[in-house]
């Protein structure tokens, strides 16, 4: 189950307390053609609610903030040389990083699909 | 077609003289000599022409027509200019001072006509363009803090609405960079910069009129702030386009003016450059500025390298001097009168477009459309857009059916869809009309048949372009294969 | 009311204008200038017609010793080449000179598709996989090229050689330093005027992010690429300032791991004009796109799957990353950049080849007819078509009374290396006859 936070990424944990990190099919929507994905190196630490990586599109370049806390333990691969992926899908196969959660209760202070949706409306 | 492909082994577009040397053996280890030529293309002189000629017919330009870029200053390039700066090709900068003296004075009287515009004390006529004169400066601003001891400024300030070389070229010189919120009116809003000017802030880069082509009326009052709080106050010349003879910067409390020749003194752009931007400072920051400065003894004139605290060098040799004789041109034909009157007319032409728009476009920070702007305003398209789905990008786009060059899109970034429309003085009555009325069609068709505009250009050499692939998987020189 | 060739508007347009508008005067639209800082008038002449302004040039033009009036000897760094007909014709098309930045890429394919292909040309004598659309000079090229060298590398100090142009190491130091980057210096060999290799390879520490030498360097000398590169660890970014025209006879820096190759473009077709505005241009390897300066010209396809031109990865600059742009470069020196694709093409792929073999003709002759005359090279190392040679202690004043005579001799060094006092740069081109090297013998002995 997908969980969301206000900046727009996802977290789904995989098993046990690693999970995957990606941007929401909004987020992806809103910065239209994504050119290029600047991955972190595996191994790296990040920290909620912090940036930890960016994402360009023909015009914009979108700095990505951490949903939860961790180590970077995979990156995905293959945007590297298909970035559009995140834009043809954006909360599957366009998935970002994976990482090892170093308080898999940060979870809890994130939204549900259902909020999420409702958030974006009353943001737009 | 490409140069490349139009290329046959063994033509040529040139000729060489005889020098009367016979063939010389060099004597260059082997392994560092060309094993294979460079593949540069073999055309003869006609096919270069029909070349350049095709490619230039493809260009949108002034002398072709209206070209209203918002900060861009796109006003009409005198052929004068252009036959002036012919007559000083051939010099070479390290010619011996006294075979130079013409084009010494002529850098001399153009700084001292530039320091009277813009009520500096003194100045550099170095730096290549109006980033480049950014860059300059902030290292004349850092190099005065410094040398006062003064250690812990190591921010400055830029609005939001500022120009992106602003806040790069303020990281550039070593400073981090704090972006001022605007006020409603879309000037700098005096409370937010009492709450960020302290000991830390070593400049405030303004720009005056501001990119949404207002004056920032409280300007003096900002300039005293800043001054209390040990910061300097560093202008951008970009706009220096609506108040020549009207405000000079020195006037108004800055402490470093850059100026762009390319734009207000009608240098051209040149697809994009070489510009010039000089830099004038307050007598305070002489002793600061890059060498080599261009000075006077007596009858003689010289380059000066003997500046006590200078920044050091921000490039090879004087500048862009053939640059600087275009820009000298200019002044000399316009004189005070002139130069006053281009900026009163450019202010006049944006008034006027502004007003052909009312009702139409709204512009941004003015509800009523009654407050009078500088030389540029800002359309904002968001309501077309909520009205129409039409993007200000299409509207960009089909302003290129109609042969105009669109204006300056998405930019400020403060203004939604925005569209900043800088007529510039040289533009008459007439091409201001026809605008409007492109403009007003334009609407009309977002509203009537939308897909026109999604669809837009379709006069022009080529449609939209895929800039995605291009960025994704950039094809950055011509190989045979592609 | 006084009339104005550039401004078309007639008494009777403002005052339309100004009912539109709806105020009563033009002063009405500047009511946010406050008066205390509106000036009285400013101290500059009156306006002058077109006829008057041009005896002032001239006359201006007058006091100058113009290149073709003289013989030229000098060089380091901007060199009076010929420059064919046609490519100032060309060049000077109205569509080139009054176009803008080609940020609608559809009424700017003229310039996207020269500046691609000037992009490449400079590629093929660089031997590199991208080249940008142009910067400002050969000095900030090298400046912004140690910048990125540190950002690739993440180290926080740069070595340059000695045989770097003395104007090129002070533009270096004046980038970098404000961004807490220390420069270092390499000692050149004082026989040969190379670059000492040895030294640099015990220079090299952990720290180290970036080397830079010039080639050939400021004493024409031909560097040993290869020597220098084996000196410099594989992920230090190699930096090389060469002379485009040198290129045309030299194995490219490409061929040698070079990471970004710099230099001043002025010698390929575009005016000496008393040093600028010439050229920058800046060239690296595909991997390193990212981290490069400028702006940068790639092909597409239009909806129709026509082919053009468009500018890409411009999340790199100044209009959109802002303060975390790689550089603040926006107006670049485009125009001459197209200048020296025309003479590029004029030339092809023989003719800079001829170019550079004569101009280096030129320099191998007058340096054997300077020996016979008692004036010793003061390097061994090859050269093209520049070198230093001992030209005496006095050599400063002869070469004031040389330019009274019409010879513009080779270069003082003092004037930039108060330690070479002494020496003089020569430099030829295709352009120096076998009467000019008379004429300067006759003048220097």
């Amino acid at each position: 189950m997908k969980k969301y936070s206000k900046t727009h990424e996802w977290v789904e944990v995989l098993e046990g307390s690693k999970a995957r990190i990606g941007i929401s099919n909004h987020a992806q929507e809103e910065l239209g053609d994504i050119v290029y994905v600047d991955l972190p190196e595996v191994g790296k630490e990040i920290k909620k609610g912090e940036e930890f990586m960016s994402i360009e599109s023909v015009k914009a370049a979108e700095d990505i903030y951490a949903p939860v806390s961790g180590k970077v333990v995979a990156v995905n691969e293959k945007l590297s040389d298909t970035p559009e992926l995140v834009n043809q899908d954006a909360e599957g196969e366009g998935w970002l990083v994976e990482v090892e959660l170093s308080d898999p209760s940060e979870l809890d202070d994130l939204m549900t699909e259902e909020e999420y949706k409702k958030f974006v409306e009353q943001e737009g | 077609m490409t140069i490349f492909e139009k290329s046959s082994s063994g033509r040529r577009a040139y000729t060489l003289p005889d020098q009367g040397i016979p063939d010389q053996s060099l004597g260059i280890e082997d392994y560092l000599l060309r094993k294979e030529k460079a593949n540069l293309p073999e055309v003869s002189e006609l096919d270069l022409v029909r070349h350049y000629t095709e490619l230039e017919a493809k260009n949108h330009s002034v002398d072709k027509g209206f070209y209203p870029l918002g900060s861009c200053t796109m006003k009409y390039n005198p052929k004068l200019n252009e036959d002036m700066a012919a007559l000083f090709r051939y010099l070479h900068p390290y010619q011996p001072e006294e075979t130079i003296q013409g084009a010494l004075r002529l850098m001399y009287e153009l700084k001292e006509l530039l320091m009277e515009i813009t009520g500096t004390d003194d100045m550099t006529l170095v730096p290549s363009a109006g980033a480049h004169g950014e860059l300059t400066g902030m290292l004349i601003i850092r190099a005065y803090h410094l040398d006062r001891g003064d250690t812990k400024r190591d921010k400055v300030i830029v609005p939001d609405s500022a120009h992106g070389t602003n806040p790069a070229s303020a990281a550039m010189a070593g400073y981090k960079v704090l972006e001022l919120k605007s006020s409603e009116e879309g000037l700098v809003d005096l409370k937010e910069l009492e709450k960020h000017l302290d000991e830390t802030v070593a400049a405030i880069m303004l720009t005056n009129p501001n990119t949404l082509g207002y004056f920032e009326r409280d300007i003096l009052k900002i300039a005293e702030m800043a001054h209390e709080a040990g910061a300097l106050l560093y202008y951008d010349g970009a706009n220096l386009n609506a108040v020549m003879g009207k405000a000079r910067p020195g006037d108004m409390g800055f402490d470093v003016v850059h100026l762009n020749l390319h734009k207000t003194f009608s240098t051209p752009h040149g697809m994009g450059g070489p510009g010039s931007g000089p830099i004038g400072v307050k007598e305070h920051l002489k002793d600061f500025l890059p060498v080599p400065v261009v000075r006077k003894d007596g009858e003689r004139y010289y380059l000066d390298y003997d500046v006590p605290k200078t920044i050091g060098m921000m490039r090879a040799f004087y500048g862009n001097f053939g640059v600087l004789v275009k820009a000298y041109t200019y002044i000399l034909t316009m004189g005070k009168d002139g130069l006053t009157k281009a900026s009163e007319l450019a202010v006049l032409n944006a008034n006027y477009l502004k007003a052909l728009l009312r009702g139409v476009y709204p512009v941004a920070y003015d509800p009523d459309g009654k407050r009078p702007c500088m030389h540029e305003f800002v359309a904002d398209g968001s309501k077309l857009l909520k009205e129409t789905g039409i993007k200000t990008l299409d509207v960009a786009k089909r302003l290129l059916d109609y042969g105009f060059h669109a204006p300056t899109v998405y930019f400020p970034l403060i203004v939604p869809e925005a569209l900043m429309i800088e007529p510039t003085e040289t533009e008459s009555k007439e091409t201001l009309d026809a605008f409007a009325d492109a403009m007003k069609e334009i609407v009309k068709e977002a509203r009537e048949n939308p897909e026109l505009l999604k669809g837009a250009p379709r006069n022009t050499p080529v449609r939209r372009l895929d800039e995605a692939t291009a960025s994704r998987k950039p094809i950055v020189r011509w190989t045979p294969e592609n | 009311m006084k009339r104005y060739p550039y401004l078309p508007h007639t008494e009777q347009d403002i005052k339309e204008m100004l009912e539109t508008i709806g105020v009563s005067s033009i002063e009405d639209l500047f009511v946010d200038v406050p008066k205390t800082i509106s000036p009285e008038e400013l101290k500059i002449p009156e306006s002058r017609d077109e006829f008057t302004v041009k005896k002032i040039l001239m006359g201006l033009a007058r006091e100058n010793k113009t290149l073709d009036e003289m013989r030229v000897f000098l060089g380091a760094g901007i060199y009076y080449r010929f420059i064919p007909s046609v490519v100032q014709h060309l060049a000077s098309k109205p569509g080139f000179v009054t176009a803008y930045t080609p940020y609608q890429a559809e009424v700017s394919q003229g310039t996207l598709q020269a500046l691609f292909e000037y992009q490449t040309m400079i590629c093929e004598l660089t031997g590199m996989e991208v080249t940008n659309a142009s910067m400002y000079d050969g000095a900030s090229a090298l400046a912004e090229a140690m910048l990125m060298a540190v950002r690739i590398s993440k180290k926080p100090k740069v070595i340059l050689s000695k045989a770097v142009h003395p104007e090129y190491i002070r533009t270096v130091e004046t980038y970098v330093k404000p961004q807490g980057i220390d420069v270092e210096f390499v000692d050149f060999d004082e026989k040969t005027g190379r670059t000492d290799y040895e030294a640099l390879k015990k220079m090299i520490s952990e720290d180290v992010g970036g080397v830079a030498i010039q080639q050939p360097n400021f004493f024409g000398v031909v560097e040993d690429l290869k020597a220098a590169r084996e000196a410099i660890p594989e992920k230090v970014p190699f930096v090389v300032a060469a002379d485009p025209i040198a290129l045309a006879l030299l194995e490219p820096p490409g061929s040698f791991g070079a990471d970004i190759v710099v230099g001043e473009g002025q010698a390929l077709g575009n005016f000496p004009a008393l040093g600028g505005p010439g050229f920058g241009f800046f060239s690296t390897r595909m991997k390193h796109i990212r981290t490069m300066p400028g702006r940068l010209i790639g092909e597409t396809k239009d909806v129709d799957g026509k082919t053009g031109y468009v500018m890409i990865l411009q999340t790199r600059e100044q209009h959109i990353r802002r303060s975390k742009a790689t550089s603040n470069i926006c107006s670049n020196h485009a125009h001459s950049a197209v200048m020296a694709a025309i003479y590029m093409s004029a030339l092809g792929k023989e003719g800079i080849v001829e170019v550079a073999k004569r101009s280096a003709n030129a320099a191998h002759y007058l340096a054997a007819a300077l020996k016979g005359k008692g004036f010793d090279l003061t390097f061994s190392g090859p050269f093209l078509f520049e070198f230093v040679f001992n030209a005496g202690q006095d050599y400063e004043k002869k070469w004031h009374d040389m330019a009274e005579k019409g010879i513009l001799g080779p270069l003082p060094l003092e004037r930039l290396m108060p330690e070479m006092k002494g020496k003089a740069l020569a430099a030829t081109t295709e352009l120096t006859t076998k009467e000019d090297i008379e004429a300067l013998l006759e003048a220097i002995a």
